[in-house]
């Protein structure tokens, strides 16, 4: 037993300590959470503008139909294809020369606009109708009524959802790796290349996505419980 | 609470079956805190390993684990796996009087294949290393290679000395990983990075785009490489490193011996050197 946890402790001083080992999990983190972070902030951005038009069009068939096209394209071929094989097709032949961070961002960003945008336009169609009636009928353009009115409804609506796309990504991110990008997940691997020990590392980062993923949950129960608050008038 | 408590519980299993499992990645407890880690197999495994040519012959067929990316080691071709390493294979394999089952992975997956039983060697173009040596057992050197530099065409890079401050591509798990990492701190240069792929083509691959500035990977491939690439890279003259190259075996399987006497064999009929010549054409 005794030798057990002396071998225990070899293993973990070898696999982190020694010549700063952790140093790869921690500038792996510190990647990853960048990707995910930039590559959230454009998905919302494009998810909402993607939402606009699809929301748009569908209250009103005549308008934006051929923006509606290429939303519905856009959406369709992302979501029919895997992360990966976006990532590859975005770090090999689209972006070939690009900073490998710069385009982890933007393929991610892409991926997540997708899932957001049907997620924002749904958000959008659940605000009563009531609302947008009531804005246009108070003389407001539009424009006006989509972005002071239903648009700040909407979000409250989505938010949780959006928090949850935060957390997804998160998870998805550890795929970058295998352009060559380091990751969390890509550090413990490089970590286990060099010590040929696959299961401290790698537990490692599990429990670290894990412990973050765990965090957000949490606040993503206070964000809901704090907006369903404001719902008992 | 609750929560919190069951969660810990898992870790705490998970961890504990990470750290059983002794005889896959094998956790020696001679190994000193100033060298790099992990030491032999359990002896459940050397048990094992103890007649592995007797389990060979009884199984019909004998694995080999590689990672065919590595031309003109080995390479995929009209969907097989051919180059030098696949030939040597080839006449173990027919030593033995058994078939030969090629398995293509990760090159920095070879070592713990073999660690694990699920090969009986590894024939990877892999350099002889202290570390590797650690996990697994070599046969004889057959090869002598070296670590090449690559780079663009119109780079500034020209020597060893101008790598320092660069980012640089390998292919993980090599010793070219494991020279531009630099853990021990025995370089004299100092990269500003280190970036590894999973292929030495996505490093070269990188280069051209520009996202490395150099890549650091064994001297023929880097010649087939180059090859491919003549107008955009370059291999420069200056080697890095003189390595062996031999196969890999798990520690204390009596199968070293044998493809010792098979290198042997092909060294003296010179069919070693017809293989050689067949794939290097220079």
């Amino acid at each position: 037993m005794q030798q057990f946890f002396e071998e225990l402790g070899t293993r973990l001083y070898d696999d982190f300590i020694y010549q700063e080992r952790y140093m790869y999990i921690v500038k792996g983190l510190g990647n990853t959470v960048l990707i995910t972070v930039f590559a959230l902030l454009i998905g919302v951005i494009l998810g909402v503008l993607i939402a606009v038009v699809r929301a748009v069009h569908a209250g009103d068939k005549s308008k934006l139909k051929l923006l509606n096209g290429i939303c519905g394209l856009y959406l369709t071929v992302i979501r029919g294809t895997p992360m990966i094989v976006q990532l590859m097709i975005m770090y090999f032949a689209i972006l070939k020369s690009a900073d490998s961070l710069v385009v982890a961002v933007i393929a991610f960003g892409i991926n997540s606009g997708a899932y957001v945008a049907e997620v924002i336009r749904s958000g959008i169609q659940s605000v009563d109708r009531g609302q947008t009636e009531a804005g246009r009928s108070l003389g407001l353009t539009q424009r006006q009524t989509m972005v002071r009115i239903v648009m700040p409804q909407a979000f409250r609506n989505v938010a949780p959802a959006i928090f949850n796309e935060f957390i997804s990504l998160l998870k998805e991110t550890s795929v970058a790796g295998y352009v060559g990008i380091q990751d969390l997940t890509k550090g413990g691997d490089i970590i286990r290349s060099i010590t040929y020990d696959a299961f401290p590392p790698l537990l490692v980062v599990g429990a670290i996505y894990l412990v973050i993923v765990i965090g957000l949950t949490r606040i993503l129960a206070v964000l809901e419980r704090r907006f369903a608050k404001s719902d008992l008038r | 609470m609750k929560k919190q408590l069951s969660v810990l519980l898992v870790l705490v299993l998970l961890f504990s079956f990470g750290a059983c499992a002794t005889d896959n990645t094998g956790a020696s407890g001679n190994s000193t805190p100033e060298s790099s880690p992990t030491g032999s197999t359990t002896s459940e495994s050397t048990a094992a390993a103890d007649d592995a040519v007797a389990a060979i012959k009884a199984k019909g067929k004998i694995v080999m684990v590689t990672n065919a990316e590595f031309e003109p080691f080995e390479y995929k071709e009209n969907d097989e796996i051919v180059g030098i390493d696949a030939e040597i294979a080839q006449k173990i394999a027919e030593k033995l009087g058994v078939e030969l089952e090629i398995t293509d992975i990760a090159f920095d997956s070879c070592v713990p294949s073999v660690q694990g039983g699920k090969a009986d060697f590894a024939a990877a173009g892999m350099s002889i290393t202290e570390d590797r040596m650690k996990n697994v057992d070599f046969t004889d050197n057959y090869f002598n290679a070296s670590q090449m530099i690559i780079v663009g065409i119109d780079s500034d890079i020209k020597s060893r000395e101008d790598l320092n401050g660069k980012v640089v591509g390998v292919q993980q798990g090599t010793t070219g990983d494991v020279y531009c990492t630099d853990e021990k701190k025995e370089n004299d240069i100092e990269v500003a990075e280190v970036k590894r792929y999973g292929k030495g083509m996505d490093a070269v691959s990188d280069l051209i785009g520009g996202r490395v500035d150099a890549v650091v990977i064994d001297n023929f491939p880097a010649d087939k490489l180059v090859e491919k690439n003549a107008d955009k890279i370059v291999k420069l003259d200056e080697a890095l490193t003189e390595e062996e190259y031999a196969i890999a075996v798990a520690k204390g399987s009596n199968l070293k011996d044998l493809i010792n006497e098979v290198l042997r064999e092909l060294d003296e009929s010179g069919e070693m050197a017809d293989i050689l010549s067949k794939y290097i054409s220079e």
